[in-house]
């Protein structure tokens, strides 16, 4: 919510920075604009705490889809709290105020943006940690992130099922705005999965490594547009694209795979006792590392990014504000690679880990 | 860690996997399989169009170099041809210069006999006619000196002279 603040702050200063020559007085403008900002608690902000405030808050996932403070969609709330309580996410009011349904009374965490369970005033209790100590109903809520990942599945899909259907009517070359990604599919094909894979097993993790890839690609390339998602920095996320490595990996496995687990072959007896658990820790920590290097790389990347575009509005002079401005351009730029490098790096290691499954070998 | 705990969404995990799930079935039969069936088709169809280029490349050459052999030997058998023609020229003018000679040396001879035989014939006629006017004149000169008495008296004495009697 205070992005979007922010936001008619950053035109409101770009413009006047931009056309006046006076910055003396378009600052102290500024400033007052700024102390109008307020937090929950009707508590003024500093621009600094504002920033903070709108960084964790991009962070983390939402249940309201907002594009500006002005357009703000509110999405359907599903919990399942003994029984299923249906209702929309304007009763919370950008999480500022409790929900009632069926007699039931939840509320939003600021800290992470969970919705618990709590007494008709919203009280949510921290335990010593600091953490919420309220029960957690099962929320099954259509969030900002849940609705991102389906107009980012129905575009993958629009786009190459329309890809998919125009090589049978176009004589075998692909037509349409899918094409230009065709030559990716074939990299996919060619550089990652066969290499990594062998001739022989590759086309089962084809469809997996194809999905894998655009999806984290196209979600990491929304997060960077001004819709302020962060899907693919989301751990719950990674930890799904991750697990599903892990569990095709573990089903796929062929009989060697378990015997150079368990059963090293070609090292002494007393080593192979000590490489086995060693090598069954292994195969958690890959799929781990997997997950964790999605996520920290993604997140980090937003947080440096919006902080550099904070800096902006902290600097507030004729050389500061350009410089972040440019840094943040650069960094931008960078991000563009990062979402694909990213999207690479997990795909070409889990093509890694397949291949290690479906691996047969001549001893 | 405890942190990232705090922060996982159950909830978001599950509408994760699912969506995730049924986008990797939906693309499986409506993308990547058409795409994957359609590229492996159009590569095997680039393959073996470049198999018979290379095979028409290779008759194309083996039809090249079989012209040039049949040139080669066109080339040959003419200059052969060429050879045979000029050694037969050469030839037939060898022969009939010889022939020619040979005719004119024959020429000659003949010639020569006739030129010869004439030269006998006249020079037998002059001979005769000679001999005839010899005889002639001899028959005069006697007639006139044996025209008298007296000549003939003295002839006969100096015949006479001349013969010795021994």
């Amino acid at each position: 919510m205070q992005r979007k603040k922010i936001l008619n702050l950053l035109t409101f200063i770009f413009l006047l920075t931009v056309l006046k020559t006076n910055a003396q007085h378009e600052s102290s403008e500024a400033v007052q604009h700024e102390v109008t900002q307020h937090d929950e608690h009707g508590k003024a902000l500093t621009l600094k705490e504002q920033i903070k405030a709108d960084i964790k808050h991009h962070l983390l996932d939402s249940h309201d889809f907002h594009v500006t403070d002005y357009l703000t969609f509110p999405l359907p709330i599903i919990l399942w709290d003994n029984g299923l309580q249906f209702f929309s996410s304007s009763k919370f009011h950008h999480g500022e105020s409790v929900a009632e349904s069926n007699g039931n009374y939840y509320a939003i965490s600021h800290n992470n943006g969970h919705i618990y369970k709590t007494d008709s005033s919203g009280t949510i209790h921290y335990n010593k940690k600091g953490f919420e100590s309220n029960e957690k109903p099962l929320d099954l809520s259509i969030t900002k992130n849940v609705m991102m990942i389906i107009i980012t599945s129905l575009i993958i899909f629009l786009v190459f099922s329309s890809l998919g259907k125009s090589y049978a009517k176009n004589g075998g070359i692909g037509k349409g705005p899918g094409r230009i990604l065709e030559p990716i599919v074939l990299y996919i094909r060619d550089e990652i999965a066969i290499p990594n894979i062998g001739e022989k097993h590759y086309k089962k993790y084809m469809n997996y490594l194809l999905t894998i890839f655009f999806f984290i690609w196209f979600v990491n390339l929304f997060g960077l547009t001004p819709l302020g998602v962060n899907i693919t920095g989301n751990i719950a996320i990674t930890f799904s694209l991750a697990i599903l490595t892990y569990l095709i990996t573990t089903f796929t496995a062929k009989k060697d795979y378990w015997k150079h687990i368990f059963w090293m072959p070609g090292v002494p007896a007393p080593m192979k006792i000590i490489l086995a658990p060693i090598e069954l820790l292994g195969t958690f920590i890959k799929p781990f590392a997997l997950m964790i290097r999605l996520y920290a790389n993604m997140k980090a990347g937003h947080v440096v990014l919006m902080s550099i575009i904070g800096l902006m509005f902290l600097f507030k002079s004729w050389i500061g504000s350009p410089l972040s401005f440019g840094l943040a351009f650069g960094l931008m730029i960078l991000e563009l690679l990062v979402a694909a490098l990213q999207a690479y790096i997990f795909t070409v290691l889990s093509a890694l880990y397949f291949g290690s499954a479906a691996e047969e070998h001549e001893h | 860690m405890d942190k990232l705990l705090n922060e996982f969404s159950f909830g978001l995990f599950i509408w994760q996997t699912l969506l995730f799930l049924a986008l990797i079935f939906l693309l499986r039969k409506y993308a990547w399989g058409p795409i994957l069936n359609a590229v492996n088709e159009r590569e095997d169809g680039i393959k073996n169009a470049l198999a018979e280029a290379e095979k028409a490349r290779q008759e194309m050459q083996n039809i090249t170099a079989d012209n040039e052999k049949i040139l080669k030997e066109a080339r040959t058998e003419r200059d052969a041809m060429l050879k045979e023609a000029r050694e037969i020229k050469n030839n037939m003018i060898t022969e009939a210069k010889e022939e020619a000679k040979v005719q004119a040396n024959k020429l000659m001879e003949q010639t020569k006999v006739a030129i010869q035989n004439e030269k006998s014939a006249a020079i037998a006629d002059i001979k005769k006619q000679v001999a005839s006017l010899s005889i002639d004149i001899a028959e005069k000169v006697v007639k006139e000196e044996l025209s008298s008495e007296s000549k003939q008296l003295k002839l006969v004495e100096d015949t006479l002279k001349d013969i010795k009697l021994n």
